[in-house]
């Protein structure tokens, strides 16, 4: 009865989640939606006696990934509301996407079914008297050992990635705008403009000082 | 008194499905990057948890190493791909999935 109680809550807190992620507007509202679904995952490996995966999902997901998602929509600015009526692609992709999902969904479950919901065939030798953290490292550091070190040098070239693209070259042409040129002119030529009326009004106290030319004055001679 | 109803490994299985469905759903309308990789992490979470409850069917550790190995990439998906996104949005703030080719050459 417990454990359909938790499954019921963390069932209905991963899916709402999911729909979050998807449905929601504003990306930092979708990025705390995926925390849900992370959680409702997180409690169902405790359900399933896999109580250290449990803590790392957790502490890797919630704790670093959907905080560096945080990160990141907080600093780029992109926290700004989309319309949800144009922003998916309309009309065919949405019918085309909707047509892909409810394909896998149903492959997926007529595989299940084509089992008599039991998908299982072998059935390996784990003693569940032993805590899980235990047999998980003997196996990750006996029989998958390689498949493990290989994960080190993964996390080696994913940071030196992140550092050679995320870094801001010198020099570098920051935003690709076509009518950016035209539009720097005419500002600084309509600040230009207005100095000149301001020191008309009271030219006469600096009268003989000489004026530097603004930058729209040389950009036209 | 009606029998307490079992949850069964397939129920995981079917809850596994869904969310990785919703998730497809999600990366294919949403144009956002940022929200189009969440839709990815929903999917990785998905199958993360269907290798958790095969690994407990089949009694065999193997589910469960592979999850941690999952969790490894992910992390490292992220962090290559936040990247990308951030040199994309600061290029163009605004872009979408559509304006990737901004950052060619």
């Amino acid at each position: 009865m417990i454990e359909l109680i938790v499954f019921a809550v963390a069932g209905l807190a991963c899916l709402a989640g999911a729909v979050g992620v998807v449905a929601s507007s504003n990306p930092v509202h979708a990025a705390l939606s995926l925390v849900g679904t992370l959680f409702g995952i997180a409690v169902l490996f405790v359900a399933q006696l896999a109580n250290f995966l449990a803590a790392v999902q957790v502490i890797v997901y919630a704790g670093a990934i959907v905080v560096l998602f945080l990160f990141v929509i907080m600093l780029l600015g992109v926290d700004r509301v989309e319309d949800l009526r144009v922003e998916p692609l309309g009309g065919g992709q949405r019918v085309t996407a909707a047509v892909v999902a409810a394909g896998v969904l149903g492959l997926v479950l007529t595989a299940l079914a084509s089992t008599g919901w039991d998908a299982t065939g072998a059935v390996g030798e784990v003693d569940e008297s032993v805590p899980d953290i235990n047999q998980l490292g003997e196996a990750l550091f006996t029989r998958y050992l390689y498949a493990f070190e290989i994960t080190s040098l993964l996390l080696v070239i994913a940071v030196v990635g992140a550092v050679l693209l995320s870094r801001r070259v010198r020099g570098e042409q920051e935003i690709v705008d076509p009518g950016q040129a035209e539009r720097q002119a005419e500002i600084t030529d309509r600040i230009a403009r207005a100095e000149a009326r301001a020191s008309a009004t009271n030219g006469s106290d600096d009268e003989d000082v000489e004026r530097e030319p603004t930058p729209a004055e040389e950009v036209r001679s | 008194m009606t029998a307490a109803i079992e949850v069964t490994p397939a129920w995981y299985l079917v809850l596994g499905a869904v969310v990785f469905s919703i998730g497809a759903f999600g990366l294919l309308i949403r144009r956002n990057p940022l929200v189009m990789f969440m839709c990815v992490e929903l999917m990785l979470n998905a199958v993360t948890l269907t290798f958790v409850t095969f690994s407990r069917m089949v009694r065999d550790t193997g589910g469960q190493s592979i999850v941690v190995i999952v969790l490894v990439v992910a992390a490292a998906e992220v962090v290559v791909g936040l990247a990308i996104i951030v040199a994309l949005l600061r290029k163009r703030p605004g872009a979408t999935a559509d304006d990737v080719a901004i950052l060619e050459g």
